[in-house]
C-alpha cells in the first residue's frame, strides 16, 4: 500500500498507550501510503487508531516508533517548535466541533493561520475573504460562531484550515455533529478541495454516507488497514 | 518576531474576551486582591498621614534643646539656670528689643474623652513662653481669643476639640486639682500642635508643681547653619548637658518611629492576606486554563507556539490583578482618605492626623496587587504553554 513519491507515507510506526500499568498497541509496524490529491476516508470501530493515526499525520502526537513523512519530509525527528513551523506550513486540521474561537467572528478566526505568516494586513484580509468566498461565506465575515448554524461553523472551519493554502487537509469526523442536508454541504466542499484544488484529504469518519465522496476508504481495524476502492 | 508578536496579541486577546464566560470567578479574585489593597492602602495611608503630621510640623531655623538623651520631650528635664544658658547661646536670633527668641515649654499629660469611643486617653498640656506661638508656624485663633497670661485659661488645637469632648470654647475642665477656662480654639496649619492644649507656662509650672523645671526650650535660629554653633555651644559647655536638634529633625525621628510601626503591622497582614488571594488567583487561572484548554490545543495545532499561550494567560491575570488593585485603590480612597483618628505619638499622648493617601502608595498597592496577579498566573500560564494538544483538543 504504497505508492513512489507519496504525499504521505509511513513505515514501521508503532503507537502504544499505557494506561496504568496496562500498555496497549494502538498500530505496530504499521505502513501507509496515500498520494497526492488523493481524498482518503478512514473507517473502522472505536478505538481502533483512527483519530491517533491522524494526529500521527498532523504532527500532534507522535509515533513510539516508525517513519512519518509528509511530502517528503520526514516529521517525526522535528522538534516541538519545528513541528509547529511545519504544521502551519502544510496541514489544515478540521475537527468534528468545528473549534472555533467563540469570541472572535468568521473572519478573525479564519485569518489565525494567516497571523503565522509574513503576509501584511491588506494581504491577509484578502486571503480570508476568498477563502470564505470558497465556503460560500463571504457575506458572514463579521458574525461569530454563536450566530452561525453548525454547517456555517463548519464551512468556517474549513476555510480556516484551507486559508494558508496547506497541501494536506486532516478532517477529524467533520461531519459527525450536522444533520444530513449540512453535511452533504460539507462534504461537497471537501470534494471540490480536492477535485478543483488538488487538496490531499485524510478524513476519519464513522458515516458510510460521508466516506462515499471520499475517492478511497481504508478499513482501519487492530492496527492493520484493509482497502477499499470507490467509484470516483 | 513579528510573527510571534501578533500570535502574543491574537492569544491575548483571545483570552482577555473570554473573561466574560468566566465572570464570577474572575470577580472573585478581582474582590481579593481588591480587599488585599484596601488592607494594605489602609495601613500605609494611616503611617502616611500620621508622618505628615509629625513631621510636617517643625521648621529647619527652630533648635529643640533637651536633656541629653531624652527621645522624647515628655522624659526630658531641663533647668531654670539651664535656660539662662541657652538665652545667651550664640546662633539664636532676637527680637527687636533684643531678647532671644526662645520658649522655655512644659509637657504634660492630662485626660480628655473621645468623643468616637467615650474612652479616656492622654492629651497634651504644653505652657509655652511668651514667643511660643510666634516660634511656630501659621498659628493662628479660629474661635474665641489667645489665652491671658498669669491666668488659668487654655486655648485647645481645633484637631484636638474635633476628636475629644468637653473643650468647646466657654467650657471649664479640670486637670487634676486645677480648673482651666477654655477660650479660644486655634489652628496651627495642619500640624501636631493642632493636637494640644496651651496655657502660660508659668501658671502651669505653678498649677503642677514645677517651678524650676521646664521639659524643653525652643529657640529661633539666625539661620538652619547656626544649629551647629548652638551644638557645639552646648556641648563645649559642662553645665549644659543638653541635646540640641533642629525642630524639624526632631518631628522627623518622633514620626519615623510610630508610623515605622505602623507599616510594620499593615505590611504582614496585607502579605498575609495576599498569600490567599494568590490562592484564589491561583484558581481562577487554572480553572481558566482548563476552559481555554480546547482553544489553545487548537491554536497549537494550527501552529501557534506555547510561548502565545504562556503570555495570553499571564496577561488575563495580571489584568485582574491591575483591575482588583485599581478598585481597591479607589474604595481605600472614598473609605479612608481624609478619615481623621487619632493614636499615641512619642511623648504617649494622642496625635490626631488624617489618613493620607498619595500617588506612590497607591502604586505601592497595584504594585502589590501585580506580584499577586503575577504569581497566580505564572503557574496558570506555564501549564497552558505545556498542554499537549491532544489532550487539550478533546478536553470538552
Amino acid at each position: 500500500m504504497t505508492a513512489e513519491h507519496p504525499m504521505i507515507r509511513l513505515t514501521g510506526v508503532a503507537k502504544r498507550f499505557t494506561k496504568g500499568k496496562e500498555t496497549i498497541s494502538i498500530f505496530d509496524h504499521l505502513d501507509l501510503g496515500i498520494p497526492r490529491g488523493d481524498f482518503i476516508a478512514v473507517m473502522g470501530p472505536s478505538g481502533s487508531g483512527k483519530t491517533t493515526l491522524l494526529n500521527l499525520l498532523g504532527g500532534i502526537d507522535r509515533a513510539d516508533a516508525g517513519e512519518i513523512a509528509v511530502a517528503d519530509q520526514r516529521i517525526d525527528g522535528l522538534s516541538e517548535g519545528e513541528l509547529a513551523t511545519w504544521r502551519a506550513a502544510n496541514i489544515g486540521f478540521i475537527f468534528q466541533f468545528y473549534n472555533l474561537m467563540p469570541m472572535l467572528t468568521a473572519a478573525q478566526n479564519v485569518e489565525l493561520p494567516l497571523l503565522l505568516t509574513r503576509l501584511n494586513r491588506k494581504e491577509r484580509a484578502e486571503r480570508v475573504h476568498t477563502a470564505l468566498s470558497v465556503v460560500g461565506l463571504a457575506d458572514r465575515t463579521k458574525h461569530r460562531p454563536r450566530e452561525m448554524s453548525g454547517g456555517q461553523q463548519q464551512r468556517v472551519a474549513i476555510a480556516r484550515a484551507i486559508v494558508s493554502d496547506p497541501n494536506l487537509l486532516l478532517c477529524d469526523e467533520p461531519t459527525g455533529d450536522l444533520d444530513r442536508q449540512s453535511a452533504d454541504e460539507i462534504l461537497s466542499i471537501l470534494q471540490l478541495l480536492n477535485g478543483e484544488l488538488g487538496k490531499t484529504i485524510v478524513m476519519v469518519t464513522h458515516d458510510p454516507a460521508a466516506a462515499n465522496y471520499a475517492k478511497r476508504v481504508l478499513h482501519l481495524d487492530k492496527g492493520r488497514f484493509v482497502e477499499r476502492e470507490l467509484a470516483a | 518576531m513579528r510573527s510571534l508578536w501578533l500570535q502574543v496579541a491574537a492569544v491575548t486577546a483571545i483570552n482577555l474576551k473570554s473573561i466574560g464566560q468566566r465572570r464570577w470567578l474572575s470577580l472573585s479574585t478581582v474582590i481579593a486582591i481588591a480587599l488585599v489593597v484596601i488592607v494594605l492602602l489602609a495601613f500605609l495611608a494611616m503611617a502616611n498621614g500620621f508622618q505628615r503630621t509629625i513631621a510636617g510640623s517643625g521648621a529647619d531655623d527652630i533648635a529643640i534643646v533637651l536633656r541629653a538623651g531624652s527621645q522624647a520631650e515628655i522624659n526630658s528635664t531641663v533647668s531654670r539656670d539651664q535656660v539662662r544658658l541657652i538665652e545667651d547661646g550664640p546662633g539664636i536670633a532676637r527680637g527687636s528689643d533684643g531678647k532671644p527668641l526662645i520658649s522655655p515649654e512644659l509637657y504634660l499629660v492630662v485626660d480628655g474623652i473621645k468623643r468616637s469611643t467615650k474612652t479616656k486617653a492622654n492629651l497634651p498640656l504644653r505652657g509655652i513662653g511668651e514667643q511660643g506661638t510666634t516660634l511656630r508656624k501659621d498659628i493662628a485663633i479660629t474661635a474665641g481669643r489667645m489665652f491671658n497670661r498669669g491666668s488659668n485659661e487654655v486655648v485647645v488645637g481645633k484637631a484636638l476639640l474635633r476628636e475629644f469632648e468637653g473643650f468647646d470654647v466657654g467650657s471649664t475642665v479640670s486637670f487634676g486639682a486645677s480648673r482651666w477656662n477654655v477660650v479660644g480654639v486655634f489652628e496651627a496649619g495642619g500640624s501636631v500642635f493642632e493636637s494640644e492644649i496651651w496655657a502660660d507656662l508659668n501658671v502651669v509650672q505653678s498649677l503642677f508643681n514645677r517651678n524650676n523645671v521646664v521639659q524643653t526650650v525652643r529657640a529661633r535660629l539666625t539661620g538652619p547653619a547656626a544649629l551647629n554653633e548652638l551644638k557645639s555651644y552646648s556641648d563645649n559647655e559642662p553645665r549644659l548637658k543638653l541635646d540640641v536638634k533642629s525642630e524639624a529633625a526632631y518631628f522627623a525621628e518622633q514620626a519615623s518611629q510610630t508610623s515605622d510601626l505602623i507599616q510594620k503591622l499593615g505590611w504582614p497582614l496585607a502579605i498575609a492576606m495576599a498569600l490567599g488571594a494568590v490562592a484564589g488567583a491561583l484558581n481562577t487561572m487554572y480553572s481558566s486554563v482548563a476552559a481555554r484548554a480546547t482553544e489553545i490545543a487548537t491554536l497549537r495545532a494550527i501552529g501557534f507556539g506555547g510561548f502565545p499561550a504562556f503570555v495570553g494567560t499571564l496577561a488575563e491575570s495580571l489584568l485582574l490583578a491591575v483591575i482588583g488593585g485599581l478598585l481597591g485603590a479607589a474604595a481605600t480612597y472614598l473609605i479612608f482618605d481624609g478619615v481623621t483618628a487619632s493614636t499615641l505619638g512619642g511623648n504617649f499622648t494622642q496625635v490626631v492626623f488624617d489618613f493620607k493617601l498619595s500617588p506612590w502608595l497607591i502604586a505601592e498597592g497595584v504594585a502589590l496587587a501585580l506580584i499577586v496577579g503575577l504569581i497566580g498566573g505564572l503557574f496558570p500560564a506555564v501549564r497552558a504553554a505545556r498542554l499537549p494538544i491532544v489532550e487539550g483538543l478533546y478536553a470538552r
